[in-house]
């Protein structure tokens, strides 16, 4: 099969590939980057575990195509923490206790990023319809929203 | 919601200092920096996609499968049927003793269920597998199939599984699982009132967002290490040595991170091909159901009916029960007789009931197998028995929570199926329920004690 060339940055690295043509983001930034964050629940968009940012937009990596991102700046969750000091979204899914298997996590807090980062005093309905496309099936969802709110209030301390 | 914790204060005297502390989960850090790893993040070169050739009959008879035309697909390193599995007819729970061998990893000869797995395709991509599984030719004469379980119990039914040859699990007690306590006969005759109400449920799914599935890579010296979400270990690591025929030493699993399970993950279905195929192939296999295939494929929650008649005097008593419950374990057996059976133990629920009569079958039908999932075998018993719960406090006039403080156990009464009752809380939980709920109850409860019968 022809193999075409992507080239993006991806959590602020330069990162080239040769990928078969057609194939999803998801698969070439688990199956030939190495990037394992984003993961795959239905690789038909509805669950939401494959989320990425792509230049600053919340997308579906497993409905991307790979060879449309060229030129792309894309964020993963494996790239928030910066140098060993967790992202405000880890430090708050982790401290209320927001992740239970931790399989829908990743793109959960990447729904999340998207949310604060445009509106960081979200209300409780702003969060909900934000996390509206991940599926969790551990948690009830309450402590996910919770964590959203926490790492909300906590930038918002840190900004005043 | 503030809960009093004083309950049993004369009783426990250990230091339970962890209690009531935050402590963080010791996988929460990875779960959180995505670097926890599943076993789908295994990725080794030259890796196989399994893709699964599923029956679209619900009960057929196999006349002839034809691979050639898959076999010749390019990037196909290898197609199996049933004659390659060494063991191909198995059973979960043979590793306690519970038969007959019931199952086929690849049907061979009849499909019972519809997806049943019957021919398996290895190719370097996925595509390439589904590909060449779509080019298996499996000619099927199609056989009346029976989804009701009374239907299925009806004499002159289609027998679904020649393993068991009848549609019910032969218990050493029989045709079902039984628990006779006293006199349920005259207990009905002593009751003021008498209710018979019939309960169903349907199956239901898990839907584990990260669906069932394992990576395997051969170690180069007869040994495979198979990555899998499986929730049972040593279950599947036990099974798989019998299907394959290869000692355990030769089997290295890899685990204990899994995607939500919820009981669903604990069946043997995905890990004895894959290494098959390693072992076959020499080269890495990965066998990920699809999302369709973990919601029409994978083992649900079992379908229940159960048949509760009760006798109840006026004064709140139940004096008679009598529960004929029904499991649908769909094609195959593997965890549901165990389920009917838990069933059978739980029908008298929290109560102390001087007259029990219980029956629980274990049927097969042309459904998907069902299986494990929270507390199977007793939930769909406890959504029954509460709601006749209500209703029979209802026809007698009297509070639900109160006729339930009369009917409770407490430390010492005799359990229908002849374990003694010990350690019960449920008097101490009803009273703070009481409490928290504002539902009020009369003094008399709130005095009661599970451990002190006169009080």
């Amino acid at each position: 099969m022809a193999k075409v060339p992507v080239q993006f940055t991806l959590n602020g690295s330069e990162t080239a590939e040769f990928i078969d043509s057609g194939s999803t983001l998801l698969h070439a930034l688990r199956d030939k980057i190495g990037d394992t964050s984003p993961k795959g629940g239905c690789h038909q968009g509805t669950c939401g575990a494959c989320s990425v940012i792509i230049d600053g937009e919340l997308r579906l990596s497993c409905l991307t195509l790979a060879e449309n991102c060229n030129g792309t700046a894309i964020t993963t969750t494996s790239g928030l923490s910066e140098g060993g000091v967790l992202h405000p979204l880890q430090r708050a899914f982790l401290d209320a206790f927001a992740s239970q298997c931790g399989f829908c996590t990743p793109g959960m807090i990447m729904a999340a990023k998207v949310l604060l980062d445009h509106t960081p005093n979200p209300s409780r309905d702003e969060v909900v319809q934000a996390l509206s496309g991940n599926i969790c099936r551990c948690t009830g969802y309450e402590p996910i929203i919770q964590a959203v709110l926490l790492a909300a209030r906590a930038n918002s301390q840190n900004a005043a | 919601m503030e809960l009093r914790k004083n309950y049993f204060a004369d009783v426990r005297k250990d230091d339970l200092h962890e209690i009531g502390q935050d402590r963080p989960r010791s996988d929460s850090p990875g779960h959180v920096t995505g670097k926890t790893s599943f076993f789908a993040d295994r990725n080794f070169p030259g890796m196989l996609h399994l893709k699964m050739v599923r029956s679209p009959h619900h009960h057929a008879r196999i006349r002839s499968i034809d691979t050639s035309e898959a076999e010749k697909h390019p990037g196909v390193a290898r197609v199996l049927t049933a004659k390659d599995v060494p063991h191909n007819v198995y059973t979960i729970l043979i590793l306690i003793q519970v038969g007959p061998e019931d199952e086929t990893v690849l049907a061979d000869g009849k499909v019972r269920f519809k997806g049943e797995a019957v021919v398996a395709v290895l190719a370097d991509t996925e595509r390439a597998a589904q590909e060449a599984a779509a080019k298996v030719k499996v000619d099927y004469e199609v056989l009346p199939a029976v989804f009701d379980m009374e239907e299925a119990l009806k004499p002159g039914a289609p027998l679904v599984n020649e393993y068991h040859g009848q549609n019910y699990y032969l218990y050493d007690s029989g045709e079902c699982r039984k628990v006779r306590f006293g006199d349920v006969e005259a207990g009905f005759a002593e009751a003021d009132h008498i209710l018979e109400q019939s309960y169903q449920s349907s199956p239901i799914e898990h839907a584990p967002t990260e669906t069932t599935g394992c990576v395997v890579a051969p170690a180069g010296n007869d040994r495979f290490t198979c990555y899998t979400n499986t929730q049972a270990m040593f279950f599947t690591l036990d099974n798989t040595s019998i299907i394959l025929q290869m000692p355990g030493s030769k089997l290295h699993f890899v685990g204990g991170t899994v995607g939500g399970g919820f009981g669903g993950k604990v069946d043997v279905i995905v890990e004895p091909i894959a290494i098959l195929g390693a072992k076959l192939t020499g080269r890495p296999v990965s066998f990920i159901y699809s999302r369709e295939e973990e919601m029409q494929i994978s083992s649900p929650r079992a379908a229940e009916k159960v048949v509760i008649k009760d006798g109840v005097m006026k004064d709140g008593r139940i004096v008679a029960r009598k529960v004929t419950g029904y499991t649908d374990a769909g094609a195959y057996s593997r965890h549901s007789p165990y389920g009917a059976q838990k069933g059978a133990g739980h029908y008298p629920g929290p109560y102390t009931i001087p007259n029990v009569w219980i029956d629980t079958y274990c049927v097969y039908t042309n459904r998907t197998p069902s299986s494990a999932m929270r507390g199977f075998g007793v939930t769909i018993g406890d959504f029954a028995l509460e709601v006749q719960m209500d209703k029979l406090a209802r026809l007698i006039g009297m509070d639900p929570l109160e006729f339930r403080f009369i009917n409770a156990y407490r430390d010492g009464d005799m359990k229908a199926h002849r374990q003694p009752t010990e350690g019960a809380a449920l008097i101490e939980c009803m009273q703070e329920a009481s409490r928290a709920a504002d539902w009020p109850v009369a003094e008399k409860y709130m005095a009661m004690s599970s451990y002190a019968k006169g009080a």
